[in-house]
């Protein structure tokens, strides 16, 4: 699993470091993430990619994606 | 489930442009200079002049617009969890940029925003600009693709981030209380606004909208080139359709280059200028509207983009480095000044651009 931490990056940085995860073809991508919109953007790149999105929040507050390839 | 996402956000996206545009023709009936409804590098600019760092007696005023975009902005991320202070990417860095971004917008007479403002109101000279602009935001996106970024910001306490929001609050309080502070054009477009309770209130819809959809008018295009992602780009359409029908339907559309309200049909430098606003609000992360939408969520960084966007109208004005407006007497255009600018600026842009994406590259 290809592990990527975008906290803290500026907008587009969060959801093209996810991206080119994907492109590399890594089937499952864990991101950690701090912004909701970066968290969105995530979402909207997983769906149109064919990865399921799915997300938990731990003890910082920041978000713990999980993309794994449908 | 995620189609439910997807269609859910573009609605959002387009009802935000839909209402940028109901609000830019709006405050353009209340008093607002005309194709100037809405426009963040003037209001910022007139701002600058209104609190006198530039002397430009035909653009000051404080524009309540700018306060209620911050405020608005602010609120709703407070409301919805999404007020989350951080700081420390490069603010040096980032204070140039928004300083570049606004000096260029001026050479056009007016940020991305009012560019699209501009063309729903037939004025064509922006179509140049937009040229400009995509070309900018592509060339930004080749240097995102080589490892340009300007550092991960940390988060901060409440005071990082809540300097933003309460410095609107207190320039509110001051505006209303002791005005005299303050200069207000007695003519040209500093001199046309509308009431500020009307100006504050519809800014802060328009600020908790954007703060809601993330629209951000450089940030649709940069998605296309980078993750064909159309989302966002629906807002900035979504604004030029309405506003033109908004304004065929008044008789206010007046399609061509010339005779265009605060403009000027110096093509060269319109797309120039662009270029250097698409690439800088591309390396800031965002358009200049969005920037001020993020400075209400916490974020100094944007907030520091945005004192130097301040200060780059103070420089503009100050230096003769904006744009001459066609007049009656003049056909207007970018001054000799304004012209270096656009140069020094695309130089700055592309070789700091070089070096930081190398930099990263080596780790």
């Amino acid at each position: 699993m290809k592990k990527i931490d975008v906290r803290g990056l500026n907008c587009p940085e969060p959801v093209f470091l996810t991206k080119k995860a994907i492109d590399e073809g890594n089937s499952e991508v864990e991101i950690l993430c701090d912004a909701v919109v970066a968290r969105e953007n995530i979402s909207r790149l997983a769906g149109k990619t064919g990865y399921s999105f799915d997300y938990t929040t731990n003890a910082d507050g920041d978000f713990v994606i999980s993309l794994k390839r449908n | 489930m995620n189609k439910k996402v997807l269609s859910r956000d573009k609605i959002l996206v387009i009802v935000t442009g839909a209402v940028i545009a109901l609000a830019a023709f709006i405050l353009t009936r209340l008093g607002n200079p005309k194709n100037m409804g809405f426009c963040i590098a003037c209001f910022i600019r007139d701002m600058a002049g209104g609190m006198k760092f530039h002397n430009a007696a035909v653009v000051q005023y404080m524009r309540p617009e700018i306060i209620g975009l911050v405020l608005g902005s602010f609120i709703v991320a407070l409301i919805r969890g999404e007020f989350k202070p951080k700081s420390g990417s490069s603010p040096v860095t980032r204070f140039v940029l928004g300083a570049i971004v606004m000096i260029c917008a001026l050479v056009f007479l007016g940020c991305p925003l009012r560019m699209f403002i501009r063309l729903g109101g037939g004025d064509m000279n922006a179509i140049i600009a937009l040229l400009g602009f995509v070309a900018g935001i592509y060339i930004g996106t080749l240097y995102l693709k080589k490892g340009y970024s300007l550092g991960r910001a940390e988060k901060k306490h409440l005071v990082e981030g809540g300097i933003a929001p309460a410095l609107q609050v207190l320039l509110l309080i001051l505006v209303i209380a002791v005005p005299g502070l303050f200069v207000i054009s007695q003519k040209g477009p500093g001199s046309m606004h509308a009431p500020l309770v009307a100006s504050l209130l519809i800014a802060a819809v328009v600020g908790a909208l954007c703060q809601l959809s993330r629209l951000c008018t450089a940030g649709g295009i940069r998605d296309l080139f980078l993750t064909k992602d159309v989302t966002l780009v629906l807002g900035p359409i979504a604004l030029v359709v309405v506003l033109t029908i908004l304004n065929l339907a008044t008789g206010s559309y007046n399609f061509g280059f010339k005779g265009q309200p605060i403009a000027h049909s110096d093509h060269i430098w319109n797309f120039l200028s662009f270029v250097a606003v698409g690439l800088g609000s591309v390396m800031l992360g965002g358009c200049p509207l969005r920037q001020l939408i993020l400075a209400g969520e916490g974020n100094g960084d944007s907030f520091i983009s945005v004192l130097g966007m301040f200060m780059g109208a103070a420089i503009s004005h100050n230096f003769g480095l904006a744009g001459v407006a066609a007049s009656a007497s003049s056909q207007g255009g970018a001054t000799l000044g304004g012209k270096i600018a656009v140069i020094l600026s695309l130089i700055f842009l592309v070789l700091h651009g070089i070096y930081i994406a190398k930099k990263n590259q080596r780790g």
